[in-house]
């Protein structure tokens, strides 16, 4: 075993003329949370499809848990577990039924037992056998992350995880995404929003232009910075937090 | 990689069962058309044919095509779903034999389009469809019918992987869904203008139509059946090529 999850070296693809990712560089090492902070079209979205054999990279190279993923793309398969950038959930099938199909296409002896116990441990119980199209969307995404987790793959990618959620979505999948690291599972997480990144990341990498441009610890990337001036500022709550305490819920419980 | 067909099979008919309009759609409709030219048209139509013909019989083949044109365009609306939603790539990233999403859409449009056919058939059967076809005959029919929605299928495939708009993954059906109207399927070509005729005697589905009308009667089916069997194949194989060739591009 070796202690690199995954391993990006110089991987470039074009689309037509346009060049997406220009020599990317990303060390993941086992059991870390790595974030991919870009903006939007930096190229996140096209470095997952790559990673998790969607998408023949032009140049380069690119390794999941040792395994290549242009020679040995079943390996990889079977090493990671995708959740895209809108929560690819069966919203016809109820949420048991979704985890149970994805056991199945797993070869996993009893999905019913595994379906259950991660029904169970993302609050989903009671609302096992409604369908998925009824749920909110940070309870979709929740379905969605626990159909990754079927079959224990090391690897995870989450592609954008909260684009899309309001704020309480937003935090019961952070919430989730915590957990999980606490598992020891590696997460390769893509963000457009700093604040996630920082709350949920080991490692932060920064995309821009088809490049890395920085790369380290979030204290790592405070460095980088001009060492701080002390200002005393007044606090304003923001909106956020108007809304969230009005609402009887707060960040982080 | 594990051959998942099956699963994904009972997944997609799963959906036919709890969505209702589907089976509407796909049924309903070709019902509606068959009382329709039976107790509307079928009168006047009637009175240019042979007084021995059996008109719910003659239509019978037409009518049922027209169902199996319509019901593809639900094979293609649901592969778009899967590809829009995500779950397509989903998919695609697992350890599995990647045909097996496709197979799994093909076989549930076999599975429910045959469904179909047996209620069409069914009621039929009530408003006077009567056959002196044998066994082997039937045998034919069912063949021939399931080609003909093997190779719809596929071409409703290609829509399904490429569309960009729900309207546009099930808009290629309407013109497959009117070819009977154009052909042998409700009236003789006879009475057409010349042009119509050609176009009329000589399209897919007329000689489809007419293999299954001959085999239905207990006729010699001619030159028919080999026509139809190389239009279905053609449609097949050629549907077969660019659905692949779109698939591969979807996915590396």
């Amino acid at each position: 075993m070796t202690e690199t999850a995954i391993q990006v070296k110089d991987l470039r693809k074009s689309f037509k003329d346009t060049e997406v990712l220009k020599g990317v560089d990303i060390e993941v090492r086992r059991g870390e949370i790595f974030a991919l902070l870009g903006s939007n079209g930096a190229g996140k979205t096209t470095t997952v499809k790559i990673l998790s054999t969607l998408l023949r990279p032009d140049g380069g190279t690119a390794s999941v848990c040792g395994f290549d993923v242009q020679r040995q793309p079943g390996k990889v398969q079977q090493s990671i577990s995708l959740t895209g950038q809108f929560a690819a959930v069966d919203g016809i099938l109820t949420g048991r039924e979704n985890l149970v199909l994805i056991a199945k296409l797993r070869s996993i002896s009893d999905p019913a037992q595994v379906a259950d116990s991660l029904l169970e441990r993302f609050g989903l119980r009671d609302a096992a056998n409604r369908r998925a199209g009824t749920y909110s969307g940070g309870m979709t995404r929740r379905l969605d992350i626990a159909m990754s987790l079927v079959g224990t793959p090391p690897v995870i990618f989450l592609d954008e995880p909260t684009t899309g959620l309001d704020p309480e979505g937003r935090l019961e999948v952070w919430k989730t995404i915590k957990e999980l690291a606490s598992s020891g599972v590696t997460i390769l997480l893509t963000t457009q929003y700093l604040e996630e990144a920082e709350q949920l990341a080991d490692k932060i990498a920064i995309l821009h232009g088809g490049k890395i441009i920085a790369n380290g610890t979030l204290e790592e990337l405070k460095k980088l910075f001009p060492p701080a001036q002390v200002e005393y500022i007044e606090k304003q709550p923001s909106l956020e937090e108007i809304f969230l305490a009005i609402i009887g819920k707060k960040e982080g419980n | 990689m594990k051959n998942k067909t099956g699963v994904l099979f009972g997944r997609s008919m799963r959906h036919i069962l709890r969505s209702p309009d589907t089976i509407i759609t796909v049924a309903i409709v070709p019902i509606m058309m068959m009382l329709l030219f039976v107790y509307v048209f079928g009168g006047a139509i009637k009175t240019s044919m042979d007084e021995n013909v059996n008109y719910v019989s003659y239509l019978l083949p037409g009518v049922l095509l027209m169902a199996i044109a319509s019901g593809i365009s639900y094979t293609a609306l649901r592969l778009f779903m899967d590809v829009r939603g995500g779950l397509f790539a989903r998919f695609s990233s697992m350890p599995i034999k990647r045909s097996s999403m496709l197979w799994g859409h093909v076989l549930t449009s076999l599975v429910s389009n045959a469904i179909s056919v047996v209620v069409i058939i069914l009621i039929a059967l009530i408003i006077g469809f009567r056959s002196s076809a044998g066994i082997l005959s039937w045998l034919a029919i069912a063949g021939i019918i399931s080609l003909f929605t093997l190779a719809l299928t596929w071409v409703a495939v290609l829509p399904g992987l490429t569309a960009k708009s729900m309207e546009g993954a099930t808009a290629f059906s309407y013109p497959i869904v009117f070819l009977p109207f154009i052909s042998s399927a409700f009236t003789p070509t006879e009475t057409m203008p010349a042009a119509v005729r050609v176009f009329a005697e000589n399209q897919p589905v007329s000689s489809i139509i007419e293999t299954v009308r001959s085999l239905l009667n207990s006729e010699p089916v001619g030159n028919n059946i080999w026509i139809a069997l190389a239009w279905c194949l053609g449609i097949l194989i050629v549907a077969y090529m660019f659905a692949m060739r779109a698939y591969k591009q979807k996915i590396a």
